[in-house]
């Protein structure tokens, strides 16, 4: 039965992933997602889970995946500075090839930076954000509604190519309410043979690690990885366009940035500027071909960041540098005005460089 | 771009932590969407709520909403000195300004917005309503801009006040009809019209 | 007659660990107790970074290799997510009492219902014979050439004296493997350590000195020897905490 209520975008992921099944979330508190914690440290114990504040987000992400080796959904939040901590288990994870599902509500950094809203942690992301070969699938909501959807696909995905789902947002859809529809059904069931669940001295043991000794296995192990993410690569790319039928000038945002950017590609089109937005709801895979196809008919991209540049650059390697792409950003917590990103898209529309 | 525009309301709501900003936003909010409009409501966060200026943007919509942020309001409600003297600018050509008069004596600096003058921490005070100041406000904001029935108004106030506040509903209706019958006097029209003729928007 | 049979719950794969080293003795240990307590079947095991990182191709049961220190943390989600399993952390003292100190004394705090097998040869054996947080006064090390200087370094960090501070945990012991006396109440602290798990009790840690010839620089006889002479006066072996024994008094 699916129920429409107001909730705030931190809350609704948090209630989506109980409708998820996940009844395991480790967490340490950090600004701008406290809601996470503070929903769950009520929600779980209703339905039976656990919810364990740790002692730093180091140990949260390693309790992640001593969950998760016991094939159980399990989760964990935090915002940038929280995210560098976390990255040595997500190398593990990774490394590991257990699901896993974990939020950053992006803030302004470098270092401790500010709270307020960012999204200067697209590279940390969409890279791996650990060290060696790996890839997180990361999933970018733009609304309250996407906060809860995104979740529960996130899940899905996460136990379908055993990898972790990222979702990377920012403190504006975190903080913000909107109406959102939350669907309660029976969460998708994943078979996980390989979990640590005792051998009931029945079978062989199973062992999950990330250690591999000899090299040409290792480069087995990572080459069979990369099967498995060129796989996600072709399936699971998810990206919305918006006026791009006819669009001359492209901007390319996500989360709170496209908000902004629908604002100012509705402006544009009501003065006769064929604008249009292409919004890439998975960052990792990033929408390369919807780029590519753009290309052919638009003359000038324009990236809309809260970063001083990082998307940008997936663009330009999606449409090989065939067309110009300018970058309209804010940062430090700041987000652009309509009118910013309007008065890019009538200069770029003029002729004239950003 | 942000012109006043037929379907759509941006609302601020400004003041210090602690007068009820983020509440009132969702009363807003939550009458929206029992309206049946797309709503979007965003708080200010982090140490400014503790004491500090708070801030929350509410737009109703009848179309999907963009961005969440409220750069040009069409009603700006003021509860202190600091808000609205940082936000009176930015008020679209054509809208309101909601005030509480009893903590901002400031003289209105615009000829092309209305002005609404409400003493609501006083006529809390008097009417025993300490602490209700900001829903005397909603009171005057719903009778000019958000137009329910006593029900509707009822059914708000069920879904906004949490469980363990449900003593206070009576005080908060009460606090809503005072600000409502102020908004409503003829003098307080006259006095709005007097100062600052409203333009259409 | 047997006098000794292979516990059911370590393979026959020999340990790659140096001659002398007493990881194998500990081990078997750790295996007899899960073999005495019939708990096989649901034991999960897991191994820490350092010179027992290869742990799990020793014992017969389900395991996992956690990152450097974490595996209290590990232990905790795996412990969570299925409170029906029993689940031990094998560390060493760069890995628990250096990196993993936070994960450890939180882990003891929470009174989480696990084992902790920590086994203390006072040096980084994997890397080569770096001081470790457990390293003596005096001790020479790669990095530490002329003898462990405690006005540079610091003193060495006695993890049973100051867990047993804590108000969380339920176990706290520590014991040595370089004597048939040592290794037989090892082997009672450690059965103790996984069946206080099983009753449901929490947190048991049992610190188990060890031996490193190799990187000591010395025989294996050699080695015991020291930590009957400078070890064992400086970490002095006995029951740190016992919740269950004070509450038989």
């Amino acid at each position: 039965m699916a129920k429409t209520v107001l909730m705030k975008g931190n809350e609704a992921l948090a209630e989506a992933a109980i409708q998820a099944g996940c009844r395991h979330y480790f967490g340490y508190p950090i600004t701008p997602q406290t809601e996470i914690g503070a929903y769950l440290a009520k929600r779980m114990p209703e339905v039976g889970g656990v919810f364990l504040q740790a002692e730093s987000e180091i140990a949260a992400i390693h309790m992640v995946y001593g969950a998760s080796c016991a094939g159980k959904r399990a989760m964990t939040s935090s915002s940038s500075p929280g995210i560098s901590l976390k990255s040595e288990g997500l190398s593990y994870l990774a490394g590991s090839d257990l699901p896993a599902f974990v939020v950053n509500v992006q803030r302004a950094g470098p270092g401790l930076g500010g709270i307020q809203p960012a999204q200067a942690d697209y590279f940390q992301a969409t890279r791996g954000g650990g060290h060696g070969d790996f890839r997180n699938i990361v999933l970018a909501p733009a609304s309250v509604q996407e906060m809860a959807s995104l979740t529960l696909r996130g899940f899905d995905l996460a136990d379908r190519y055993n990898m972790t789902a990222m979702i990377l947002t920012d403190g504006t859809i975190g903080q913000m309410m909107e109406q959102v529809t939350l669907e309660s059904a029976e969460p998708t069931a994943f078979e996980k043979p390989w979990a640590l669940t005792g051998t009931r001295c029945e079978r062989e043991k199973h062992v999950i690690t990330s250690l591999y000794l000899a090299p040409d296995e290792l480069e087995q192990k990572n080459l069979s990885r990369f099967a498995r993410y060129a796989r996600v690569q072709r399936a699971e790319t998810m990206v919305e366009t918006y006026g791009m039928e006819d669009a001359e000038i492209c901007l390319v945002a996500y989360g709170i940035a496209a908000r902004v950017s629908k604002n100012a590609v509705a402006a544009a089109r009501a003065s006769g500027i064929r604008a249009g937005l292409i919004r890439p709801i998975t960052l990792w895979p990033f929408p390369a071909e919807a780029l590519a196809n753009a290309a052919e008919h638009v003359r000038q991209f324009l990236s809309v960041e809260l970063s001083m540049g990082q998307m940008i650059q997936d663009i330009e390697l999606a449409i090989r540098c065939r067309r110009p792409v300018s970058l309209v950003s804010r940062v430090g917590g700041m987000i652009p005005t309509p009118e910013q990103v309007l008065l890019a898209i009538e200069r770029v529309a003029r002729g004239e460089a950003i | 771009m942000q012109t006043k525009q037929a379907n759509t309301q941006r609302i601020l709501i400004a003041g210090f932590g602690g007068q009820g900003i983020l509440f009132f936003g969702k009363w807003i909010a939550h009458a929206g969407a029992l309206l049946g409009k797309q709503i979007t409501w965003l708080p200010s966060y982090g140490p400014e709520m503790r004491g500090g200026t708070a801030n929350c943007s509410v737009i109703l919509s009848d179309d999907a909403i963009g961005s969440p942020i409220v750069h040009e309001p069409d009603v700006l409600i003021a509860m202190n000195l600091p808000s609205f003297l940082a936000y009176q600018p930015s008020v679209c050509a054509g809208g309101e300004i909601l005030y509480d008069a009893s903590l901002i004596q400031d003289t209105p600096a615009r000829e092309d917005v209305c002005y609404r003058a409400i003493a609501a921490t006083r006529i809390a005070s008097d009417a025993g309503l300490d602490g209700f100041a900001n829903m005397i406000l909603l009171g005057a904001f719903l009778e000019d801009c958000l137009p329910l029935t006593q029900a509707q108004r009822a059914q708000v106030l069920s879904q906004v006040v949490p469980v363990h506040k449900k003593h206070l509903i009576e005080a908060n209706m009460r606090a809503l009809s005072l600000g409502r019958e102020y908004a409503a006097r003829s003098e307080s029209k006259a006095e709005k019209t007097r100062l600052h003729p409203r333009k259409a928007g | 007659m047997i006098v000794a049979t292979r516990p059911h719950a370590l393979t026959t794969a020999p340990t790659h660990y140096c001659p002398g080293c007493t990881h194998g003795i500990i081990h078997r240990l750790v295996a007899e107790a899960i073999d005495a307590l019939g708990i096989e079947g649901r034991t999960i095991g897991i191994a820490p970074v350092g010179c027992s990182v290869l742990a799990y191709n020793y014992f017969n049961l389900d395991m996992t290799v956690a990152a450097h220190g974490r595996a209290p943390a590990v232990a905790t989600g795996l412990k969570r997510a299925n409170p029906e399993s029993i689940v031990f952390a094998y560390q060493g003292d760069g890995d628990l009492a250096s990196i993993g100190m936070a994960e450890a004394v939180h882990a003891a705090a929470r009174n989480e219902n696990i084992t902790v097998i920590f086994v203390n040869n006072a040096i980084y054996g994997m890397t080569g014979g770096q001081m470790a947080p457990t390293s003596l006064p005096g001790q020479v090390t790669q990095t530490s050439p002329a003898g462990r200087d405690e006005l540079l370094c610091g003193f060495p960090v006695k993890v049973c004296e100051m867990l047993a501070q804590l108000d969380g945990p339920e176990y706290i012991a520590r014991v040595a493997a370089n004597s048939v006396k040592n290794v037989l109440s090892a082997k009672k602290a450690i059965e103790k350590a996984f069946r206080n798990q099983v009753e449901g009790r929490g947190f048991s840690l049992v610190e188990v000195l060890s031996s490193c010839p190799t990187n000591w620089g010395m025989t294996p006889g050699d080695a015991l020897g020291w930590m009957d002479s400078t070890m064992i006066p400086y970490y002095p072996l006995g029951v740190y905490k016992d919740r269950s024994a004070k509450e038989a008094d």
